[in-house]
């Protein structure tokens, strides 16, 4: 299946932690701030909950991108559960990479409750960003 | 290599004699030459089957798990990293083994050298002094051992066990090697070259799961490939499930692979499967300075964080 690329849009899954992330996007959303609609929100209990299967399989089924954002470190929740996160992001990042998926399709970063803004402002970051890299192929499944 | 064999017997006919073991673990001739064969030992008198040399090249670490009985375990750098781990792991306890211990030359890369004779059968292998000779009909072929072993052997900075209760023979010297120079050769490559590389080398894999069945680290009782709810990994053809198969499979043993070299010996379709593994092994080390099976005292890096973990990998963290 091949698309147009030029009235291409992609699909970026975003998976939120349900204390800082989600309710900075909610922030962004009762403050009126336009962001791309391209992203789809997943709320997770919490960073450390992210499996990395849930992100190789929303590439493999059809998102462009993804992107992961828990609460600051030190600000977790759970105390930990970002911090544990970390390093399994690290590693997963590197290895993809490495396997030869582009950079930038996988995206991680902090975002607290109090900052609406700057998560509107990722948001169009990482779309414009993938748009960049068009249309995922090559961990999709056919 | 006989007189290792020696000691190797010696030590467990004195360890059954004193019923400080129920159950030996250690290697036996193999039917084949180039092959020895896992043993599994109770009696003094059987300790006669066991040996010791350059093709035992089998992690034993695999056949602890889930074992009552008190066990003495004939064991290489490897084996003995790999039994760390699982101490570690708890899926044994450090009482209930006893570990011998021998330093390790290296095991021979059996692929390697059968290349060498282009097809011919090789129906007798022997070794001594650096040097293995290989007798078919009508040949005969001396190789020079040091150019045939097996690539984690190559590379390997641990070659005297860690940890032994018996040490069996000296101490081997250890090598220094530029540990990780093939991962660094190979992320010189452009994003393509790497995909193309590797999703090559993927689609080789037939799903047979001999790379998980091989290593002595894959003890899940289920394992992600057999769960169907959810099914983590689609069971088609698709290079699509095969590479989340392989990508998930390394990051499983993320800090705690000990490159021994086993699940690259199991795969019948000759897939790389170390490039991946051997990625994790040296970003752990870089990233979190930790390696696996060396000490009992370290937490697994996954299991564990600093604050000042680096997270220069993040969008403007």
């Amino acid at each position: 299946m091949k698309r147009e690329t030029n009235d291409w849009e992609p699909k970026i899954v975003a998976f939120l932690c349900n204390w800082c992330s989600y309710a900075g996007a909610d922030l962004a959303g009762v403050s009126r701030i336009q962001y791309p609609t391209n992203i789809r929100i997943i709320r997770v209990p919490c960073s450390g909950r992210i499996n990395p299967f849930f992100i190789l399989s929303s590439l493999q089924h059809g998102a462009d991108g993804v992107l992961v954002c828990g609460c600051h470190p030190g600000d977790c929740h759970y105390l930990t559960g970002n911090y544990n996160a970390r390093r399994k992001f690290a590693l997963l990042q590197s290895l993809l990479e490495y396997a030869g998926v582009e950079k930038g399709r996988v995206q991680f970063s902090w975002v607290s409750a109090a900052e609406g803004g700057r998560f509107a402002e990722l948001v169009a970051g990482v779309t414009e960003s993938i748009q960049a890299l068009g249309p995922a192929e090559k961990l999709v499944k056919r | 290599m006989s007189e290792l064999s020696g000691q190797i017997r010696e030590a467990v006919r004195k360890l059954l004699r004193q019923k400080e073991v129920d159950l030996v673990i250690g290697f036996e001739a193999g039917t084949l030459p180039l092959h020895s064969t896992p043993c599994f030992i109770r009696e003094q008198q059987e300790a006669e089957r066991l040996i010791w040399n350059s093709f035992c090249d089998n992690n034993l670490a695999k056949y602890l798990g889930k074992r009552q009985e008190k066990i003495a375990i004939i064991a290489k750098s490897c084996d003995a990293r790999a039994i760390v781990e699982l101490i570690k792991e708890k899926q044994i306890s450090r009482e209930q083994v006893v570990i011998v211990g021998v330093p390790c030359h290296g095991m021979i890369d059996r692929r390697r050298a059968e290349a060498e004779l282009e097809g011919k059968e090789i129906l007798e292998a022997e070794e001594n002094d650096g040097e293995l000779t290989l007798k078919g009909n009508g040949f005969t072929k001396v190789l020079k051992r040091s150019d045939y072993l097996c690539y984690g052997c190559e590379v390997c900075f641990h070659r005297n066990p860690v940890i032994y209760d018996i040490l069996i023979g000296d101490g081997v010297a250890e090598k220094a090697t530029d540990q990780y120079s093939d991962i660094a050769e190979f992320e010189a490559k452009s994003t393509e070259e790497r995909w193309r590389y590797i999703s090559d080398q993927v689609s080789k894999c037939i799903r047979c799961y001999a790379c998980r069945n091989a290593c002595p680290l894959c003890y899940c009782r289920e394992c992600f490939v057999d769960n169907t709810h959810p099914q983590w990994t689609g069971k088609t053809t698709d290079i699509s499930d095969t590479m989340i198969f392989h990508l998930m499979r390394a990051f499983h043993l993320a800090g705690r692979c000990v490159g021994c070299g086993a699940c690259e010996r199991a795969c019948p379709m000759k897939v790389d499967i170390r490039k991946l593994n051997r990625k994790l092994v040296s970003d752990v080390k870089v990233l979190f300075d930790y390696e696996a099976g060396i000490s009992l005292d370290r937490t697994a890096p996954l299991a564990t964080f600093k604050p000042d973990d680096p997270e220069g990998f993040m969008l403007n963290p």
